[in-house]
C-alpha cells in the first residue's frame, strides 16, 4: 500500500478516480455478457436493454474525464499519481469503447432477429465473448490491485482471441459459399466476432496501461499478434486461406 | 551508495566528487557526488534542510563567508579544482555568478547595478563599451524595453519581478559560466515568475543554471536534469522527465507526490 498524501482530499480524489472506472469496467463487463447472450438466445429485450444501458457506460466515462481534468488542474500529479490518473483516463476511453461494441452486437442481434442461425458459428461467438469478458475481469483485477502479472498475462490472452476470430473468418465464408441466402447473417456474425476481437485489444490496452503504472515504462512490443483474418483470401471451388 | 549518484552527463562542467560539508560539529552534506551538464539547466529539490542551497553555495565558495562552515572532498569548474591554492575566489564568482530568493539591488542606479561587475573584474576599457554591456545584459534579461529611457533611477523602485531579472541581468554582465539561483522565484507573483522561467529558458543557450526551487513544477518545466536532496544525502539524479514520472527511490516519489513519508 502506498503512502498517504500529506493532503487526505487529494487520496478521496486519486480513489474516487478508480472506483469510478471500476464500477465503469464492472458495467461493461455485464455489457459484454449480455450482448453475446442476447445474440445467442435471440433474446430481443436483452438487446434493447443492452443498447439502452450504454448511455450509463458513456455518462460514467464524462464523468471520469471531469474528475480526472478537475485532479490534474488543480493538484498538478506527479510521477505514479500522474501516471495513475492519465491511465484511468485512457483506460475509461477503451472501456468506453468495449460499450460500444457490445452495443453495436445488440443492434445487429435485432436484425438478424427472425433468421435462422446456421452450423457452429453461434457458439464459437458465445465462446469468444466469455474469453473477452473475462479479459476484462482480469485486467480491472489488475488494475485495481497493481498486478503486473496478471497485466502481462493478458497481453498473451488476445492471442487466443485472435486465434478464435480467425478460425470463424473462415467457417462464416464457407457458409457463404456454400448457400448465398446466408450472407446476410454471416456478414452480421463476422461484424460481430469482429467487435469482440476488438474488445479483447482495448483490453489488452487496459492491460498495457496496468504496466505503465506499475512500472513507469510501456511493455515491449513484441507481444504475439495473431489475427489474420485481414490476409485471408477465397479461392473457387476450395476453403478460404491463409 | 546509491545508483543515481553518479548519474553523469556528458558534458560536465561542474562536478563534485565525495563532498561532505559540516556547519561546526553538524553535518549539513553527505558524500555528494553530483555532476551538472553545460548549457543545461540542473534543478536541486528537496525538503527545507536538506542540503541543497548549502551544495549551490559550495559552488561558488560562498560558504567561505561562514566561519563555522567546512567543505571537504573535491568541486571542479571545467575540470579546475575550485578550492585550489591559486584558485582567486573573487573570479570564481565572476564564473560563477548567484542570484538569490529575495531581489537584492543595490541601492545604486539601474545602470550602476549591471555595471558594478565589469567596472570592478576592470573588463571593460571606455564607457561605450561599458554601456554596450549594460545594454546587452538588460536586454538578455528581458528588461531593456522597461527600463531603457530610466537607467539612471535607482534599481531599488523598479517591481519586484523587475528587480530580480534586474540581479540576474547584472549576475550576466560579468559573462559568466553558471549562473546559481537559490529560489529565484519565491517572492515573484505568477506572471513574474512566468517571465523569469522564460528567461531561464533563453539564458540557458549560454550559461549553465542550476536553480533551487520549492516549487516542483518549476523544476519540472525549466529543468533538463533534477537532482532530489534529502536529509543531506543526494538521492536521485537523473533526467528531468524520469524523475517527474517514474522516479527510481521511494523518497523521491513520496516528496514529489506530496506523501507522508
Amino acid at each position: 500500500m502506498e503512502n498517504e498524501h500529506i493532503v487526505k482530499s487529494y487520496d478521496e480524489e486519486l480513489t474516487q478516480i478508480e472506483n469510478m472506472t471500476l464500477v465503469m469496467g464492472g458495467l461493461v463487463e455485464t455489457q459484454i455478457l449480455e450482448s453475446v447472450t442476447a445474440l445467442c438466445n435471440h433474446d430481443q429485450k436483452l438487446a434493447e436493454k443492452v443498447r439502452v444501458d450504454d448511455k450509463a457506460v458513456d455518462v460514467l466515462e464524462s464523468q471520469i474525464n471531469d474528475l480526472t481534468l478537475r485532479t490534474l488542474a488543480l493538484r498538478q500529479p506527479l510521477a505514479m499519481d500522474l501516471r495513475s490518473v492519465i491511465c484511468a483516463l485512457k483506460i475509461s476511453s477503451n472501456l468506453e469503447r468495449i460499450g460500444d461494441y457490445a452495443k453495436n452486437i445488440s443492434k445487429r442481434t435485432q436484425v438478424l432477429a427472425d433468421i435462422r442461425s446456421v452450423g457452429t458459428a453461434e457458439r464459437t461467438i458465445k465462446r469468444m465473448g466469455e474469453m473477452v469478458r473475462k479479459m476484462v475481469t482480469d485486467v480491472l483485477n489488475a488494475y485495481i490491485n497493481k498486478d503486473l502479472a496478471i497485466a502481462d498475462e493478458i497481453l498473451l490472452c488476445d492471442e487466443e482471441v485472435d486465434y478464435i476470430h480467425n478460425t470463424l473468418f473462415r467457417e462464416l465464408l464457407t457458409y457463404m459459399m456454400e448457400n448465398p441466402g446466408n450472407i446476410t447473417l454471416c456478414m452480421h456474425l463476422l461484424f460481430i466476432a469482429r467487435n469482440l476481437e476488438r474488445m479483447g485489444d482495448h483490453a489488452t490496452c487496459i492491460a498495457e496501461q496496468v504496466h505503465y503504472v506499475v512500472t513507469g515504462s510501456v511493455p515491449e512490443e513484441n507481444r504475439p499478434k495473431a489475427d489474420k483474418t485481414s490476409q485471408m483470401i477465397v479461392e473457387e471451388n476450395c476453403e478460404s486461406k491463409e | 551508495m546509491i545508483e543515481n549518484n553518479d548519474f553523469a552527463p556528458e558534458n560536465t562542467i561542474i562536478s563534485s566528487k565525495n563532498v561532505d560539508v559540516f556547519y561546526g560539529d553538524k553535518q549539513a552534506l553527505f558524500d555528494i557526488n553530483l555532476n551538472v551538464a553545460e548549457n543545461s539547466v540542473t534543478a536541486l529539490i528537496g525538503p527545507s534542510g536538506c542540503g541543497k542551497s548549502t551544495l549551490l553555495r559550495c559552488f561558488n565558495r560562498m560558504n567561505d563567508v561562514i566561519p563555522i562552515c567546512r567543505v571537504d572532498g573535491s568541486i571542479t569548474l571545467g575540470g579546475q579544482d575550485i578550492h585550489a591554492p591559486n584558485v582567486d575566489v573573487v573570479s570564481l564568482r565572476q564564473k560563477v555568478g548567484m542570484v538569490f530568493q529575495k531581489p537584492n539591488p543595490f541601492p545604486k542606479s539601474i545602470y550602476d547595478n549591471i555595471a558594478y561587475g565589469p567596472r570592478i573584474h576592470g573588463m571593460t576599457a571606455s564607457k561605450a563599451e561599458l554601456d554596450e554591456i549594460v545594454e546587452e545584459s538588460l536586454k538578455r534579461a528581458g528588461l531593456w524595453n522597461e527600463v531603457m529611457d530610466r537607467l539612471d533611477k535607482p534599481g531599488t523602485g523598479l517591481s519586484g519581478g523587475q528587480q530580480q531579472r534586474l540581479c540576474i541581468a547584472r549576475a550576466i554582465a560579468v559573462k559568466p559560466k553558471v549562473i546559481l539561483m537559490d529560489e529565484p522565484c519565491s517572492a515573484l507573483d505568477p506572471i513574474a515568475t512566468a517571465t523569469v522561467e522564460e528567461l531561464i529558458d533563453e539564458l540557458r543557450e549560454r550559461f549553465t543554471i542550476i536553480i533551487v526551487t520549492h516549487s516542483m513544477q518549476q523544476a519540472a518545466r525549466v529543468s533538463m536534469h533534477t537532482a532530489f536532496f534529502h536529509l543531506g544525502n543526494l538521492v536521485e539524479h537523473g533526467a528531468t522527465s524520469d524523475i517527474f514520472t517514474a522516479p527510481k527511490d521511494e523518497r523521491t516519489q513520496n516528496y514529489i507526490t506530496g506523501r507522508i513519508g
